[in-house]
């Protein structure tokens, strides 16, 4: 509420800490430890300096070469026969690899950034020393420092694994695959490529693909908004029915929905590709008891494509739906139930407890998860890609079908016949851009931002 | 009186007849496919929902084929997801604890820069991570037990939807009477999220079951089937031999089977986890 937007004064500049603190002081500028093992901090001390010599270790062997090389990805581009006068024959060269030079550059400026973190904190800490030995005060014992990792400072014991393997695994692919976008690394320049700034981006939206990437887009966001709607009322409803009083056995009713989900996707929608194949079983079914004279082509690769998108939007519900009434389950059961009992006594009937009470608790706790949920069919691949891989044809689509999302075409662009490596990333980009987009409008009408 | 309880009956039969209506639309495909592993088949094509010909041959095949090595996949998907379930369930309750419960100077701009990062398409890192998992000779079992332990850090968001359920009274009563935060997490923070818990566990654990991309990219290169997880065993017996695909579908199917059943009975017992009222409980108490 009362939010404090005048920075409070620094009890001591960093000039003043310069010229006034002793000798231990000066030399932590350039070197971080120094001052922490001069009082006695030995653990805070040995790690700053440790971190610190492998960092400049690193950086002198191979660091700051990955850096330089980062400004043109390599200088051989492509395969070339060079005459070498010292030795007097033809070398054949081989061109550099750009999508390694790519990948070390960027990790390499990962590692500074985070070094320069490191100082940064460093800077702020050796202040607070200084304050407290100037003032007087008292300064924490090595002990101390390290009791305070297991209270006041448990976040960062308990976020430091999670962090490196955030950055590891999400954050520097995610940046090398940004990087990539700029670049023409494609089937024509495989090894050897260059920057070549937002050409890939034209090429998508102006260019060859934009003829493909707007029909998909917008199949993309009905798909989404679809399959996430559904998926998550009627998990809802289920959990409530399952739920309810007087059904007895809750567990065995859920347990037959979850048996849905219990089976890998590759195996429940490669087998509904066949269940529903043109015949499939179901047909077969259909028209044995006169429901239908000729088979329906459901997803095959000439069926029509509203067909083959509402039977999509369909079978997601078939598996999308018991893991959202096992997530809705498990927050049904931790509401409070003080409300409910209020507002029955008072005489409100079951809808009007669901709808004003149950629902807003449900959608108050699973708003950030709904969210991450639109995102997620957004990036729907299994279920597009297992089940009608993309089908049914369009011939005026370049590499993709009438059921394919951004990111199936994204996965032929790169793995299928046009290995268009840059545009995949464009793609990337352009996926991430609307999920923000989307999120944000979304963040700003739930509560659950404000409140977390 | 009487018209009341009679209304409560007939509500009662209707939701019966609701779920058990719903219970066999959804497993109607699934007792097809367990119908279909048991078909003789030689076409390679199921088209009939109760088979034709009942026949043990396809699980006897899949269990002594020497072209797929099943058993090798299974023990392999079991170890890579016994430890990611560990590692995973970890890394997620701590992460999700510590944004929940804990307050400090950058857990906002942790929550935005997380928020961020989710929306870029998972896989679009995928040649990314071939590469980094290349440059350390790491294309194998234990590589792609670290990607799946990677992305464990930012799959929070069910986990710490719950801990935002429990009240905070529990924590600051613990604190006053001198527990560390520490402390509090262990003993207090801990026990509460037994549901969430195995919620995650659960997830984390089904993952390399059902991966089939991840582990394709990564474990493909070493062109040797006895590493492969299972996911990508199978549908690699699907998809390469694509000549023989048609002889070996029913075959398929039975190694579905087969996985399938052991998760499914996991789910069955660890269902009793979701018990009820449990913040309800411990806020009075």
């Amino acid at each position: 509420m009362f939010k404090k937007h005048n920075k409070v004064q620094p009890p001591a500049t960093y000039r003043e800490v310069w010229s006034k603190g002793d000798v231990s002081f000066k030399l932590s500028f350039l070197l971080m430890g120094f001052v922490q093992l001069r009082h006695k901090q030995w653990a805070k001390g040995i790690a700053l300096l440790g971190i610190q010599i492998a960092f400049w270790v690193w950086f002198i062997f191979s660091g700051a070469s990955a850096l330089s090389m980062l400004s043109n990805l390599g200088e051989i581009k492509s395969k070339k026969v060079v005459f070498d006068q010292t030795q007097g024959v033809y070398l054949t060269k081989l061109p550099d690899n750009s999508v390694l030079i790519l990948l070390f550059g960027v990790l390499a400026v990962i590692l500074l950034l985070a070094m320069l973190g490191l100082y940064i904190a460093h800077l702020r800490s050796m202040r607070t020393l200084y304050v407290q030995l100037r003032d007087g005060e008292h300064v924490p014992t090595n002990h101390e420092n390290l009791h305070a990792l297991i209270d006041e400072r448990l976040h960062s014991t308990l976020l430091a694994v999670p962090i490196v393997l955030i950055v590891a695994f999400t954050i520097l692919p995610t940046v090398y695959m940004i990087s990539m976008a700029f670049t023409n690394y494609d089937g024509k320049h495989p090894i050897g490529f260059s920057w070549t700034g937002f050409k890939a981006f034209g090429n998508v939206l102006t260019g060859d693909l934009a003829g493909t990437f707007f029909p998909v887009l917008g199949w993309t966001l009905v798909w989404a908004v679809c399959a996430t709607a559904t998926t998550f009322f009627f998990g809802v409803l289920l959990a409530m029915l399952i739920e309810s009083k007087g059904i007895t056995h809750k567990g065995f009713w859920r347990t037959i929905f979850v048996i849905v989900y219990a089976v890998p996707q590759f195996v429940s929608l490669l087998m509904m590709a066949q269940f529903l194949d043109l015949q499939g079983p179901l047909n077969n079914i259909l028209m044995s008891i006169h429901l239908i004279s000729s088979p329906i082509n459901f997803i095959g690769a000439s069926a029509s494509p509203l067909v083959a998108r509402i039977t999509v939007i369909v079978v997601n519900m078939w598996i999308g739906i018991p893991v959202s009434m096992l997530i809705s389950t498990a927050i049904i059961q931790n509401l409070p139930q003080d409300q409910i009992e209020a507002a029955r006594i008072d005489g409100a009937n079951a809808w009007q407890v669901f709808r004003s009470i149950t629902f807003p608790q449900i959608l108050f706790v699973m708003a950030p998860s709904l969210i991450q949920q639109f995102i997620g069919n957004i990036n729907n691949f299994n279920v597009i890609y297992l089940l009608t891989a993309g089908y049914p044809m369009n011939n005026n689509y370049n590499g993709a079908g009438d059921t394919d999302l951004l990111v199936t075409w994204l996965y032929n662009l790169v793995f299928g016949q046009t290995q268009r490596y840059n545009a995949s990333a464009v793609l990337g980009i352009l996926i991430f851009i609307l999920s923000a987009v989307f999120s944000l409008i979304a963040y700003r009408r739930t509560n659950a931002f404000k409140e977390g | 009186m009487k018209s009341y309880h009679a209304q409560r009956r007939l509500s009662l039969v209707f939701r019966y007849c609701l779920l058990a209506l719903l219970a066999i639309l959804w497993i109607i495909p699934i007792v097809w496919i367990i119908l279909a592993s048991f078909s003789y088949n030689d076409t390679g094509f199921v088209s009939t929902f109760w088979p034709k010909q009942f026949t043990l041959q396809n699980y006897i095949g899949i269990f002594t084929s020497d072209q797929f090595p099943f058993l090798y996949w299974i023990r392999n998907t079991l170890l890579v997801s016994l430890v990611t379930m560990v590692l995973s369930t970890f890394v997620t309750i701590c992460v999700a604890y510590t944004l929940s419960r804990l307050r400090f100077a950058f857990r906002k701009k942790f929550l935005q820069i997380a928020l961020v990062l989710g929306m870029f398409p998972g896989f679009m890192s995928m040649i990314a991570l071939y590469y980094i998992l290349k440059n350390f000779n790491m294309l194998n079992l234990g590589g792609l037990t670290l990607v799946y332990v990677g992305g464990a850090g930012l799959g929070f968001y069910i986990a710490k939807g719950f801990f935002d359920t429990i009240p905070v009274a529990i924590d600051e009563a613990a604190v006053m009477d001198g527990a560390t935060k520490w402390q509090v997490f262990i003993h207090i923070g801990l026990p509460m999220s037994r549901p969430i818990i195995v919620y995650t566990a659960l997830t984390a654990f089904i993952g390399p079951w059902i991966d089939f991309i991840f582990s394709g990219i990564i474990l493909s290169s070493s062109g040797n089937a006895k590493t492969y997880t299972i996911a990508y065993g199978l549908y690699n017996m699907l998809h390469s031999t694509k000549g023989a695909s048609t002889t070996y579908f029913t075959e398929f199917i039975a190694g579905c089977v087969v996985i399938a059943i052991p998760i499914t009975i996991l789910f069955i017992i660890m269902q009793k986890f979701y018990v009820s009222g449990i913040t309800a409980g411990a806020d009075k108490g």
